[in-house]
C-alpha cells in the first residue's frame, strides 16, 4: 500500500503503475458534470490556488449541516467519470491537478492528459459511501452551491487514508482498456 | 479457497428502537378520509438507503467467496461488505446516490390516491431534510436543484405507481435506483442486424451479453439485471425496473425462462469485468427475464441494471393498521 499526501509532485505520480494501491491523505476537490463544464468554459482564477497539486474527486456527496453552521458528509462515494471525458485533460492542465478519483475509468483523451500532465486517474469502491465518508476528515469550505446545488458543488476536503487503486496511470496504462478488451473478446466466443 | 461469513447487521429490535414512527402508531383503514400514512413512509426510505435486504448481502458475500483471495475482486467486495455493515450501523444512506426514489403502492378501493401522492411526497421531502437521501431531483436544462427531491409539478419526482387491488391491506414498495446503474440500461428492437439477434431466445441472450460488456463496471457492478421481453417502449421499459424487486436467487415461474436467467448468470460471470470492472469472476448478481405480449410489429428487449447495493424495502399495512416491514 503507497500513502500519498498533498499537495503531490509529479514523480511521485510518475513512479505510480496501474494497480497500484494508495491510501491518500490531504486536499481534496468534488467537482462533477456543472462544475467540469464551469472550469473549461470560465477558468476562473480562484480555483487555481485550491486545485493545484491536489485531488479532484467525481462525487455528489450526502451532506449534513450542523446548527453551529458546519457541515460533514454523510455519504460520499464516487460517480461515473466518463460524463466528464470532454473536460477533463483541459481541467488537469489548466489548474495542474495530480490526481482524478471516480469511478469506471475514462478515455483515450483523459489518458492522453494524464501523460502530459503528470497525473494518475485513481478509482474507488461504487456504492462504498458510508465507508468513504468516514474518511472524510473535515469540509474545508464549499463553492458554488447556491449556483449548482449541492450534489454538484465545489467541496473542499481534507480526507485521510482514503483508499484508491490506480487504473490510469501517466504512463498511458488503463486497466479498463484491458478488461474491456478481455470481456469483448469472452463476449464474441459467447455470441457465435 | 478464502471465505468470508455472512455479515451480522444490527438486531431488528435495534432496527425498531431507532424508528421514526411513534410507539403503538396505528393506521386507521377504516377511515380512509383521515389516512396518514407519512410517517410510515418515511421510516421505509430510513430503512431502504441504510439497510441492504439479505438476499441481496447473501449474494455478495457469495461473490466475494468465489474471488481469488487477495484480488482487486475480493478486496473491493471487502469494502462493498465492510460499507454494508457501516451504512447500517449509522443509518448512514449506502451510497451517496440515493438514486431516483420510485414507489409502487398497491391500494384498495376508496383510498384516495392524491392524498397518498401528498404524503409519500412529504415523506421523500422529510428524508431529503435529514440527509436520508440526496437531493437528486434537478431541471432537465438549466440543472436547478428544488433541493427537496420534489419536481414543482409533481409529475415525475417521486416516481409513483398506483394499483387499486382487492385486497383490504396496503402495499408500499420503494426502490432507491442510482443513475449510474440508470444510465447503462439499454432497450434493443429485434431484429438487431448489429448484434445479430432475432426475435428468439437466442437473440434475446445475445442483447443481455451485449448490454452487459457495454456496461463494464459502469453500473456498479456486480449487478442484477432486469430484462423484459415484449410490451411497447415504455411498459416494457417500466417492467424490467418493476422485476428487480425479485429476491436474488428466486425462481422464476415460467421454466423456460428460469433456465435462460441460470444460464445467463453463469455465462456473464465468465465475462471477466468483475466487481467495479477491476477483473474477476462475479460480473452479475442475478438475471431476471419477464416476458410480455408486443404488438406484432414490435419486439422490444428492454434491460434495467440494478448496482449491488440494491435497495428495495416494502411497507404493508394490513387491516391491523400495524406497518410491518420486510
Amino acid at each position: 500500500m503507497i500513502k500519498l499526501t498533498t499537495p503531490i509532485s509529479e514523480s511521485d505520480i510518475r513512479a505510480l503503475k496501474v494497480g497500484d494501491e494508495v491510501l491518500l491523505t490531504g486536499r481534496v476537490v468534488l467537482s462533477r458534470d456543472m462544475g467540469h463544464k464551469f472550469m473549461v468554459e470560465q477558468k476562473p482564477e480562484w480555483l487555481k490556488p485550491i486545485l493545484k497539486e491536489a485531488v479532484i474527486y467525481h462525487c455528489g456527496p450526502v451532506v449534513k449541516k450542523w446548527e453551529d453552521g458546519h457541515w460533514s458528509f454523510v455519504s460520499a462515494g464516487p460517480t461515473t467519470s466518463i460524463r466528464e471525458e470532454p473536460y477533463q485533460s483541459d481541467v488537469l492542465e489548466t489548474y495542474t491537478v495530480r490526481g482524478v478519483i471516480g469511478k469506471g475509468g475514462m478515455g483515450k483523451k483523459t489518458s492522453d492528459g494524464l501523460k502530459k500532465v503528470g497525473a494518475c486517474y485513481f478509482h474507488t469502491t461504487g456504492g462504498a459511501g458510508a465507508l468513504l465518508a468516514e474518511r472524510v476528515k473535515r469540509v474545508v469550505d464549499v463553492k458554488m452551491l447556491e449556483e449548482f446545488g449541492s450534489p454538484e458543488a465545489f467541496w473542499i476536503i481534507e480526507v485521510e487514508d482514503f483508499p484508491l487503486v490506480v487504473t490510469m496511470d501517466s504512463h498511458s496504462g488503463s486497466l479498463h482498456e484491458e478488461v474491456l478488451q478481455t470481456s469483448q473478446e469472452r463476449a464474441k466466443a459467447l455470441m457465435s | 479457497m478464502s471465505s468470508c461469513p455472512v455479515p451480522t447487521l444490527t438486531p431488528m429490535e435495534a432496527v425498531e428502537a431507532k424508528s421514526v414512527l411513534p410507539r403503538g402508531w396505528k393506521a386507521d383503514l377504516s377511515n380512509p378520509l383521515q389516512l396518514d400514512l407519512q410517517p410510515a413512509v418515511l421510516e421505509l426510505l430510513r430503512r431502504t438507503t441504510s439497510r441492504l435486504p439479505q438476499d441481496v448481502i447473501e449474494s455478495i458475500v457469495a461473490g466475494r467467496n468465489a474471488e481469488a483471495e487477495g484480488s482487486r475482486g475480493a478486496n473491493t467486495m471487502d469494502t462493498m461488505i465492510e460499507n454494508i455493515v457501516l451504512a447500517d450501523e449509522h443509518v448512514a444512506p449506502l451510497c451517496q446516490d440515493t438514486g431516483t426514489v420510485i414507489f409502487w403502492v398497491r391500494h384498495p378501493f376508496g383510498v384516495s390516491q392524491r392524498k397518498l401522492k401528498e404524503q409519500i411526497r412529504a415523506a421523500v421531502a422529510e428524508a431529503t431534510g435529514k440527509s436520508w437521501l440526496r437531493p437528486n431531483c434537478v431541471a432537465a436544462l438549466s440543472g436547478k436543484n428544488p433541493g427537496n427531491n420534489m419536481d414543482p409539478f409533481g409529475e415525475t419526482h417521486p416516481v409513483i405507481h398506483f394499483e387499486e387491488w382487492d385486497q383490504s391491506g396496503i402495499e408500499i414498495t420503494v426502490m432507491l435506483k442510482g443513475g449510474g446503474c440508470e444510465n447503462v440500461g439499454a432497450q434493443y428492437r429485434l431484429p438487431d442486424a448489429a448484434i445479430g439477434a432475432g426475435r428468439d431466445l437466442k437473440g434475446i441472450r445475445k442483447c443481455i451479453i451485449d448490454a452487459v460488456v457495454k456496461a463494464q463496471g459502469q453500473g456498479c457492478s456486480p449487478g442484477i439485471l432486469g430484462v423484459c421481453v415484449g410490451g411497447d417502449r415504455v411498459v416494457s421499459y417500466e417492467r424490467s425496473k418493476e422485476i428487480l424487486l425479485r429476491k436474488v436467487g428466486s425462481t422464476n415461474p415460467n421454466a423456460t425462462l428460469d433456465a435462460l436467467e441460470k444460464q445467463l448468470t453463469q455465462e456473464l460471470n465468465t465475462l471477466g469485468i468483475g466487481p467495479m470492472g477491476y477483473g474477476g469472476k462475479t460480473t452479475v448478481l442475478d438475471v431476471f427475464i419477464e416476458e410480455l405480449w408486443r404488438h406484432p410489429a414490435s419486439f422490444f428487449v428492454s434491460i434495467s441494471y440494478m448496482c449491488w447495493s440494491s435497495r428495495r424495502m416494502t411497507l404493508s399495512i394490513g387491516t391491523n393498521g400495524n406497518a410491518e416491514y420486510r
